[in-house]
């Protein structure tokens, strides 16, 4: 019978479809496991709600419950229990190495423009923090577009949610 | 029908309307960065549209498509300023900036709900309409900054006012009016708010439209 913990590895090898350096575990998506002898229950929160790769997760994870014999039931829990906040420490990190500045952490009030503006966002290529915003939508809904003035070249800020 | 898919349905409409709405600027935009913007909000409105039909079609035992697509034009409940047709750089700012407004303030009612799904999908939709709201905050800047900026801006908020209204119920409307004045700085027009279950000429034309492809495929199509 599998366990738990095994669901956790094999999930964690899904890679995330539109940035594949990181793992559905890393995104955070998943935010339980529940074994009940073969039936195995995962408790799916989608990032954002127009991303066209949620139902490709889906369908990758159920494959995956079922490459180890057991019944896969993922249900999509639509609240806001998935934040930015929720990519793993070692999720970040990929992301900043394939280029892409991780989400700065969740302000305690609401978001707003001024600290869009001002906060601090550090180039993923050459580390600076003299960095503007271009743009609050980018290629995907996760993203927006900063530019970096000490490097000069555009990149790709994950969006804080 | 239930008063709870009577909601879902019309808050779905108006998504689905407005993210439709938004796309007439892709590739047309005035400079690349709008483009871009308004496209990913179009996709944002969509998917949102996409979750609250799920969980009416849930209710009625029907799917997201059906309800997005199979209707009649009279069937749809979005609110008037959705319909409008409206691709002139002031009035898509005007519509984007005084829909958003009122989206948050249905939007913080809603997340309040002692309905677990409707409050928990109202939470989630919210952070991402932050980011509309954003970007309309930025756009009303912009336009205010200058003079012709803040006179175009003002005849296409006086135009659309009436519609603007029409997206709430009569409750949440005085709360609509006291942000909007806030930020303009001058009174709004007392007028008649033009309200859900008006019809617009605009809207059979954009269903024609939406739903061609979908009409002109044989039933059971696989999309």
């Amino acid at each position: 019978m599998v366990t738990a913990d095994e669901i956790w590895e094999a999930l964690a090898q899904i890679p995330d479809p539109e940035i594949p350096v990181i793992s559905l575990v890393e995104l955070g998506v998943i935010k339980d496991v529940e074994v009940d002898g073969e039936r195995v229950r995962i408790d799916f929160t989608p990032t954002f709600m127009g991303c066209p790769a949620l139902e490709h997760m889906q369908r990758a994870m159920e494959a995956k419950v079922a490459e180890l014999g057991a019944e896969p039931e993922v249900r999509v829990v639509l609240d806001d229990s998935w934040s930015t906040d929720r990519i793993t420490a070692e999720g970040r990190e990929k992301l900043r190495e394939a280029g892409f500045a991780p989400p700065s952490p969740r302000p305690v009030g609401k978001l707003d423009l001024v600290q869009i503006r001002n906060g601090a966002f550090r180039c993923p290529y050459c580390g600076s923090t003299e960095t503007r915003l271009e743009n609050l939508f980018g290629p995907t809904p996760c993203r927006s577009i900063r530019y970096c003035d000490a490097c000069r070249q555009p990149f790709e800020q994950f969006k804080t949610l | 029908m239930s008063k709870r898919t009577d909601l879902l349905l019309a808050i779905a409409d108006d998504e689905l309307f407005l993210g439709w709405r938004n796309s007439e600027w892709t590739g047309i935009a005035p400079f690349l960065e709008e483009d871009v913007a308004f496209s990913s909000i179009a996709q944002n409105e969509i998917g949102h549209a996409r979750a609250l039909y799920e969980l009416a079609a849930a209710e009625l035992g029907t799917t997201a498509d059906e309800l997005a697509f199979d209707r009649k034009p009279e069937e749809y409940r979005c609110a008037p300023l959705v319909q409008l047709r409206r691709l002139e750089w002031a009035r898509t700012i005007a519509r984007h900036w005084l829909y958003e407004t009122a989206d948050e303030i249905r939007l913080e009612a809603l997340k309040t709900s002692d309905d677990p799904e409707i409050a928990g999908i109202a939470a989630k939709m919210d952070r991402e309409e932050a980011y509309h709201r954003m970007h309309a905050e930025m756009w009303v800047d912009r336009l205010l900054s200058s003079e012709e900026g803040r006179e175009r801006l003002s005849e296409a908020v006086d135009e659309l006012w009436p519609y603007a209204l029409g997206v709430l119920d009569d409750e949440l409307r005085p709360e609509l009016r006291r942000r909007a004045e806030e930020r303009l700085g001058r009174p709004l027009p007392d007028v008649e708010p033009v309200s859900r279950g008006v019809h617009e000429a605009e809207l059979a034309e954009l269903w024609e439209e939406m739903t061609m492809v979908r009409r002109s495929a044989p039933a059971g199509a696989q999309w």
